[in-house]
């Protein structure tokens, strides 16, 4: 029988994922747009009330925003803008909303990333270790903390830990960098980074591990009792070879699928986190936005954090692919 | 019901515990009036940020009283906000005091509280805000608040997830497409940028009421996507069933179907659902109400409570039970986890 090469089949199927990806996009710019329509009044509704400025100034800003024409024009020029990268002009800024969103983007980035290796890197063993021990005390030890980590709040405990590193002195707050940055060495300035990134990331690995530890366990069990386990055990391969190499390659497979479901909680705990521990990221610049009422940089904002998400799933998506063939033939 | 319960109780300990204790959460959010021992309004301004009051059983010159009492305590240093009792004088804790004239339930007017010190001596079992106010007295208050959007939010996104989810299921076909590429376009949004772009959309100053509608609307469009796309999944197998198709035989209409056989069918995985995805909307009226975006003062929710924390690392640090309502907040969304995993365990029908 005839088989395709298996990396034509890939290339096919990630082609196919991301002409999936087009109409979802598009309709992610229309409901941007449309959430942000039906938001009262604009930011120059606010300046109008202030009676040093010129009506005459309001009314020709309006113009060269096309805030006076038509919706439908509104909403394609603001897609054809957009599609230049040019995603309009923050009205509190007066700077370009891309130069705003683009470091911001890079730190919501930064942090989400550490947090999920990190994630991974604790919450697969834990649950394999955890599974190995099912209801003895390290099993219900690590299954409680789960517990913990799953219910308790990112901004609770983002506060708890803020008011202990107040305490003690041994985490920066806020920030990405220290007020003597420049300063520094290429590896003092690596290390400053890092030390501001431990808090945020705590907080944030502390909530988000307990989900994928529970699932790790729950799969590492339910293959621990699949019936291809017998005969590998049968044919006198050691345990080892039977735990690392048959079960765990098994029970990681589901887990990647649950990584796109866990994304969106991901970015919004980061969002909140960052607003309560001043990281300067993609959250906490449309919170300031939301109160300022700068539209440019909300719609920006929401667009972005949903394609951060798009392209989250989309990685997840492919990892499956090369982790397990049978979606590649799909 | 009963047979649930009798079934928690059997398989799952911490899952029955946690209904019992969720009972009491919103039992004493329904009582909040008789049960805080102040009105939540209540400012005293000269015992801003007091520590929560202290309850003796002994006095300092040994002398032991089976009842409990507190003590006065007064401003020492107003600038770090240093407070001391004033050990002269035992002040006891009375059961029922008098007070101002309130309502419980709404209707029956007393002027009864639950616990109470005579004045000047105050009992702030959690301490003070900013204004002075009792913080446990706002806890209550701010419990009917925050429990109850997790009520009523999840109901609505229910009531929308089982109508779109049972009728996309049901009919399938290019029906079901579109309303699947509609929750789609709802999920592929973070649920925290979504909320936050749906708040700009609401004007910034409302009315306390006009706040709550709005975060349950805010809440529940976001809540019912995923709520729809579960039931769809259990819609679509349960629609092959023998009796579905002994029932279409016998000429019942589709709805009729859809709302006496397929739904009623899909009820334990769909009530396990709601009560896993309560704490979300716990946690996204708090998140709202703690950016200063939900409940707006002198109304107390748990996530208002909070934001006197926010940004303001010398309250964090010499304050810390500013903090105590996100303690509830917490052991409230844990109560929901366990519940629902409870749930879960006892009405798969592989666990049986």
């Amino acid at each position: 029988m005839w088989r395709p090469d298996p990396s034509i089949l890939m290339l096919r199927y990630i082609y196919r994922r991301l002409l999936h990806l087009i109409p979802l996009i598009i309709g992610m710019t229309f409901i941007s747009f449309l959430i942000i329509q039906l938001a009262p009044g604009d930011y120059f509704t606010r300046m109008a009330m202030n009676p040093e400025i010129n009506p005459a100034t309001i009314a020709q800003l309006r113009q060269e925003f096309a805030l006076d024409r038509p919706l439908i024009v509104q909403y394609f020029r603001w897609v054809f803008n957009i599609c230049h990268l040019n995603f309009g002009v923050s009205f509190t800024y007066h700077i370009p909303v891309i130069f705003i969103i683009k470091g911001r983007v890079l730190n919501t980035l930064v942090l989400s990333v550490s947090v999920m290796i990190l994630t991974w890197l604790i919450s697969v063993p834990l649950g394999i270790f955890a599974a190995l021990k099912e209801n003895r005390p390290p099993d219900r030890i690590l299954s409680g903390l789960a517990f913990v980590g799953i219910s308790i709040p990112s901004f609770f405990l983002a506060l708890l830990l803020l008011c202990f590193s107040a305490k003690s002195g041994w985490f920066p707050i806020g920030g990405v960098t220290s007020i003597g940055y420049e300063e520094l060495s290429a590896l003092g300035k690596f290390g400053d980074r890092i030390h501001h990134l431990v808090l945020p990331t705590l907080v944030l690995v502390i909530c988000s591990f307990g989900g994928l530890f529970r699932i790790m366990r729950g799969n590492f069990l339910e293959n621990l009792r699949a019936p291809y386990v017998t005969p590998a055990r049968a044919k006198g391969l050691s345990e080892k070879k039977v735990i690392y190499k048959h079960i765990l390659r098994n029970s990681i497979n589901p887990l990647i699928t649950i990584f796109g479901y866990e994304l969106s909680g991901l970015l919004s705990g980061v969002a909140l986190v960052e607003i309560i521990l001043s990281w300067p990221g993609l959250g906490r610049l449309m919170l300031e936005a939301v109160m300022t009422q700068d539209l440019y940089v909300v719609m920006a904002s929401l667009l972005v954090g949903g394609v951060l998400l798009i392209l989250g799933n989309l990685v997840a998506d492919i990892l499956l692919a090369f982790a397990d063939p049978r979606i590649r033939y799909r | 019901m009963k047979e649930v319960l009798r079934r928690l109780k059997g398989r799952n300990k911490l899952a029955y515990y946690s209904f019992i204790l969720l009972i009491i959460l919103y039992l004493t959010a329904v009582f909040a009036d008789f049960i805080s021992p102040y009105p939540y309004t209540l400012q005293n301004r000269h015992l801003s940020y007091s520590p929560p009051t202290r309850i003796h059983f002994k006095e300092t010159n040994g002398k032991f009283h089976l009842r409990p009492f507190v003590y006065q305590s007064y401003l020492k240093n107003p600038v770090h906000r240093e407070y001391v009792e004033d050990k002269s004088k035992p002040y006891f804790i009375h059961l029922f005091p008098r007070g101002p004239e309130h309502k419980i339930l709404g209707f029956i007017p007393t002027n009864q509280y639950l616990l109470g010190v005579k004045p000047p001596a105050v009992l702030y079992l959690f301490g003070a805000d900013l204004y002075g106010r009792d913080i446990f007295s706002r806890i209550l208050q701010g419990a009917r608040v925050s429990l109850s959007i997790g009520l009523i939010g999840v109901s609505i996104s229910f009531f929308l997830g089982l109508l779109i989810g049972g009728i996309s299921g049901y009919f399938g076909g290019k029906l079901d497409t579109f309303l699947m590429r509609l929750t789609e376009l709802v999920m592929v949004f973070p649920g925290f940028y979504l909320m936050l772009a749906l708040r700009a959309t609401f004007p910034t100053t409302l009315s306390s009421i006009q706040v709550y509608l709005m975060i349950i609307i805010i809440l529940s469009f976001i809540g019912w996507a995923s709520l729809a796309r579960i039931i769809r999944g259990m819609v679509l197998s349960l629609r092959e069933e023998d009796y579905i198709l002994a029932a279409r035989s016998v000429g019942a209409g589709s709805f009729r179907i859809i709302l006496r056989h397929i739904l009623p069918n899909t009820l334990s995985y769909t009530i396990t659902a709601a009560t896993l995805s309560i704490p979300g909307y716990i946690l996204g009226e708090s998140a709202l109400s703690l950016l200063g975006l939900g409940i707006q003062e002198p109304q107390s929710s748990w996530g208002n409570m909070l934001a006197a924390a926010i940004g303001n690392l010398q309250v964090v640090t010499h304050f810390t039970w500013v903090l105590v309502p996100g303690f509830f907040i917490f052991i409230t969304v844990m109560a929901f986890n366990f519940l629902g995993d409870g749930l879960r365990d006892i009405f798969d029908p592989k666990t049986w």
